[in-house]
């Protein structure tokens, strides 16, 4: 049995990766759902209600204790979410551009899934990274580069659904991803200077920063570039307040206006697969990893401490979601103008003078 | 007119950069994590209804039991979205309530025209219609939500009442009928 989890976990057979694969999708799925509950239900504690509570199935409701339980955590509600969404009609606009509207939600979910391949999760008892592409010491410049791959998604949506309200969505999300890109991979660099200074191997190796934090989380030592790189993710994501291609209120539903059924179920499933991918590298980068806090050692040893790894990393996942929606329903959305001022004005001169600091110390100090 | 110009303070670097601002509204949304709900568990929990709601219209009896309404069609021609359809009829002399000469053969409320205004209630001259507690009307047939005369007695029931009229106005016929003979 643990020889079959050791395989399953540490095996390159193709046979055991393409296993993983179809495990980390079912994984990440069943997040993005528990994540849309996460949300309706953070969101309803915030606006002093109860949220989902009454989805249930006959047989569940049957079990003593835990069945209310399930029905009142509403735990049973993102099963009903994504059932209505597989069932529901799937009304065909006769004004949109028929390949490339169908193709748009596929667009956008796949890059989102393809990033998910090169996270870290936890330390594997021999010295790896437990990730589907272990290793890739290009791994966070590859993630960057295929996770804004999303926004052509998003601009194929607006455009195939000739819709003004879903055309200024899509350009607006494009405008957004290309300011705030800039700062974002700016305002990382100095995290991989700390964690490979010169001379060193490890090039852009997630697991290498995250072994380097084992001390003190990089939040601490490069507060600024976190809060750079945490205002980025949530215009990357776009999330509130950065919501600018969706701005329910003036574009309707922005991109996804034309969109129904599974077909906007998936652009739902992207978003939140970004907000995964996000947080997982706001923690890599910056909150220790799959480090419980700064200065407590690892607990147990060999596959042990994978899991417990695993498990201190899911932690921090849930929390970080759980402060995006915390986020969304602090801050009302920016004007569009805002946003581009923020990013231009002062992100991207912000992360290149911490930048520049960074080198000047390290030149001199270091 | 004096006007005052207030000095703004101008704000802080600190302030200026947006943070304190967000921090506090993070506190505050936090604080509401914590309070209580407020949500009311609609079909096990009902809303407790306050005095002089205006709910479905209904007809109500007399505390003798005698049906109040006489038939003078004023609601009828008030209703704003013309939501009553009365068809009066005689009372037979027979019968124990002659004096009062004329009732509804049939009585009428279009639930999915009226607009729970309270016209008609207002309007009555013998307080035989009444806008009452209930709020929720539900049907899957147009017909259904087509309230007739026994359905708007059994909606309405009794109300209390110190007027007897029908009393007053029974002695009053009896007196007459016993003086020209």
């Amino acid at each position: 049995m643990e020889n079959l989890l050791n395989d399953l976990l540490t095996s390159s057979d193709l046979l055991f990766v393409g296993v993983r694969g179809i495990i980390l999708i079912g994984i990440v799925m069943t997040i993005a759902g528990y994540a849309v509950l996460l949300e309706r239900k953070a969101s309803a504690w915030i606006q002093g209600r109860l949220g989902p509570n009454r989805t249930t199935l006959p047989f569940v409701s049957w079990i003593p204790l835990i069945g209310p339980f399930l029905r009142l955590g509403g735990f049973i509600q993102p099963a009903a979410d994504g059932g209505k969404f597989l069932f529901k009609e799937e009304p065909m606009p006769s004004h949109v551009r028929k390949i490339y509207y169908v193709l748009a939600p596929i667009v956008a979910l796949a890059p989102a899934l393809a990033t998910i391949a090169m996270l870290p999760f936890a330390l594997l008892p021999d010295g790896t990274a437990l990730a589907l592409c272990k290793g890739a010491d290009v791994g966070v410049l590859l993630m960057f580069a295929v996770s804004s791959l999303g926004v052509y998604g998003i601009a194929l949506a607006g455009w195939s659904s000739n819709n003004k309200f879903s055309f200024l969505g899509a350009v607006r999300g494009s405008a957004q991803l290309i300011s705030y890109e800039l700062a974002m991979g700016l305002a990382v660099l100095p995290v991989f200077l700390i964690a490979s200074p010169p001379g060193s191997d490890h090039g852009l190796n997630l697991t290498a920063i995250v072994a380097s934090q084992e001390g003190l989380w990089n939040i601490v030592r490069q507060p600024l570039a976190g809060l750079v790189f945490l205002v980025c993710i949530f215009a990357e994501t776009n999330r509130h307040p950065f919501d600018m291609p969706e701005s329910e209120t003036d574009l309707v539903g922005g991109f996804h206006t034309e969109y129904g059924a599974f077909k906007f179920g998936l652009f739902f499933v992207a978003e939140y697969g970004h907000m995964i991918i996000g947080s997982s590298l706001f923690i890599l980068m910056f909150l220790g990893g799959w480090h419980i806090l700064p200065g407590i050692p690892e607990i147990g040893t060999g596959i042990v401490a994978t899991l417990i790894g695993l498990g201190t990393f899911f932690t921090k996942l849930v929390l970080f979601l759980f402060f995006f929606v915390w986020v969304r329903w602090t801050i009302p959305r920016f004007r569009y103008d805002q946003v581009m001022r923020l990013g231009w004005n002062v992100l991207l001169p912000l992360a290149v003078a911490n930048l520049v600091l960074t080198f000047i110390y390290y030149a001199f100090a270091g | 007119m004096a006007v005052k110009v207030l000095e703004r303070r101008p704000l802080s670097f600190w302030e200026r950069t947006y943070l304190p601002q967000v921090l506090g509204g993070l506190r505050v949304t936090w604080r509401n994590i914590l309070r209580p709900s407020v949500t009311l568990q609609y079909p096990e929990q009902r809303p407790t209804i306050p005095k002089g709601y205006r709910g479905v219209p209904t007809l109500v009896r007399d505390p003798n039991g005698r049906e109040k309404c006489v038939s003078c069609q004023l609601c009828e021609f008030i209703c704003p979205p013309k939501a009553i359809r009365i068809t009066p009829g005689e009372i037979p002399a027979t019968a124990e309530t002659a004096h009062v000469e004329k009732a509804p053969k049939e009585f009428e409320i279009n639930m999915l025209r009226c607009i729970y205004c309270g016209l008609c209630q207002e309007v009555c001259p013998e307080e035989a219609i009444w806008l009452q507690n209930q709020y929720s009307m539900t049907g899957t047939t147009r017909a259904e939500m087509v309230n007739n005369k026994a359905r708007l007695y059994e909606l309405g029931g009794t109300l209390p009442d110190s007027h007897f009229k029908w009393d007053h106005k029974k002695a009053e016929s009896e007196r007459q009928a016993g003086g020209h003979h």
